[in-house]
């Protein structure tokens, strides 16, 4: 299972708490990840990418492992411990706003 | 005895308010959505205790939540918790935040530009719900109204949205160019009266009308007169704050336009302005009384570049002949050191009898009058700044 951080907002939409666990099927990837996320928690959609370019919003950021992740490619293998659950997959709202 | 419900969008969630229909005593509820921007709260004629939200957010986008109980408690439509996201035949499932401009030669308009403001064409992109009007008759039926500029209807609670591209696609579109406030669709008017016919405002476009629910559409700004732009005639880029109707006299119209309290006789063919007195014309609200047509609210705002009343007053102006001849309404409401806005969708009416009126401020506060506006109190006093606010007669 992927460990997924979700900032307060999606939480609440989401109505989960502060991490979620997914099954991500094949290789786990950015992509994979919310692919499986939304299909998990459909209220999601559109929320962390746009809907139709599946572009990340400007506010969010990936991280795992200690890495920002926000500008690689969507289909970067992630680590094994992201993939084993060890270490979460993170979404973080951008501190914004003065 | 009646009840009345409050609908208040603000910048920081929804509240909703409730009282008897003696409208002294108030209820608090809320806040709904708390954090994000709500810029629209409004329950359906056909069953009151269906109400639409527009839930949006700079980082994460448009939310459409929908409510059966009257506001207390609200589901995002179609996508509720732990639901698979395809239906058994293997097709998407309905997605309520999905507003999707429509570039489909057969079936809208492959319109993908409008004018930016150094004169090239720019990308048509989706920032943002800004109203929700439901259908008069069919609490499944709503149109939206969004930022940049373009109506969408759902016919299914709020589900699916499509847009009515006839609106983008009549023609002036590329043309459109956002103001100071964006390129928002911010006003949506169903005409009771003549079948089909509705309009939808925009800022920094125009007026537009549609005598087909929506399919066609076409600007009505003859006789409007905007000094920034150098054509008299021009039929576009009028930057309208608000248009308002009296149900039962669809076919006349009040408008508050960046400048000027405008008003038309005949369904938006042709305007005249009816400012007369105000101490300013410029003001954002404008709605009529619920028995009386001839009877209009605005309240003015200094300028265009100081957003707060003349003279630190705060003053409702009412008209009873609908127009040109305005009383300050001012017993209740503060009458010096007031520095608030009145933003567009924040003053409504109620069908009482009395006709009840209410507005809220970006202060936070959200007055109340339960005689035509004789009188005031705050009926909440300390909100996040209101964005809108409606009211519902139970």
């Amino acid at each position: 299972m992927v460990r997924v951080t979700l900032p307060y907002h999606l939480r609440t939409l989401a109505r989960v708490g502060n991490e979620v666990q997914i099954e991500v099927a094949g290789p786990v990837t950015p992509a994979t990840i919310l692919n499986a996320l939304e299909s998990a928690y459909p209220m999601l959609r559109g929320t962390i990418r746009e809907h139709v370019t599946l572009q990340r919003r400007p506010f969010l950021r990936f991280f795992a492992c200690g890495e920002d992740l926000s500008l690689e490619a969507p289909d970067i293998s992630l680590p094994e411990s992201i993939a084993s659950g060890k270490e979460p997959f993170m979404i973080i709202g951008a501190i914004a706003g003065g | 005895m009646s009840r009345v419900r409050v609908l208040v969008g603000t910048h920081k969630g929804a509240f909703v308010l409730t009282s008897d229909g003696k409208r002294k005593e108030w209820k608090v509820n809320g806040p709904y959505f708390a954090g994000w921007e709500i810029y629209h709260v409004k329950g359906s004629p056909a069953d009151p205790n269906r109400i639409y939200a527009s839930q949006t957010s700079g980082w994460f986008g448009q939310i459409i939540q929908r409510s059966n109980d009257g506001g207390a408690t609200w589901e995002q439509p179609g996508t509720s918790p732990g639901e698979p996201t395809t239906t058994p035949d293997g097709m998407p499932k309905a997605e309520s935040n999905k507003f999707v401009y429509d570039t489909d030669s057969r079936t809208g308009k492959p319109l993908t530009t409008h004018q930016w403001y150094d004169g090239t064409q720019h990308p048509w992109e989706f920032k943002r719900v800004w109203h929700l009007e439901p259908s008069l008759t069919d609490p499944d039926t709503v149109f939206a109204g969004v930022e940049d500029a373009a109506i969408f209807r759902t016919t299914d609670g709020g589900m699916n949205w499509h847009e009515l591209a006839g609106l983008r696609g009549h023609g002036t579109g590329p043309q459109w160019t956002p103001g100071a406030g964006g390129m928002g669709l911010h006003t949506i008017l169903l005409d009771r009266v003549n079948k089909g016919r509705m309009y939808g405002a925009i800022s920094s476009a125009g007026v537009f009308r549609s005598d087909d629910t929506g399919a066609n559409w076409r600007p009505v700004t003859k006789g409007l007169r905007s000094q920034y732009i150098p054509d008299p005639n021009a039929e576009i880029g009028h930057c309208i704050h608000r248009i308002a109707m009296h149900p039962s006299r669809p076919d006349v119209l009040y408008m508050q336009k960046h400048w000027d309290v405008m008003r038309s006789d005949n369904g938006g063919e042709s305007w005249h302005e009816i400012s007369g007195n105000l101490p300013s014309d410029f003001g954002f609200v404008v709605d009529v009384h619920a028995h009386e047509p001839e009877t209009v609210y605005v309240i003015p705002i200094k300028s265009d570049s100081e957003h707060y009343p003349p003279e630190g007053k705060l003053r409702v102006y009412r008209s009873k002949t609908g127009g040109n001849e305005w009383e300050p309404l001012t017993k209740g409401l503060p009458q010096q050191d007031c520095y608030v806005n009145v933003l567009r969708e924040a003053m409504a009416v109620d069908s009482l009898e009395k006709c009840g009126v209410y507005f809220g401020t970006t202060g936070g506060q959200v007055y109340a009058s339960a005689d035509a506006g004789d009188t005031w109190a705050p009926i909440a006093r300390d909100l996040p700044a209101v964005f809108s606010v409606e009211v519902q007669v139970l």
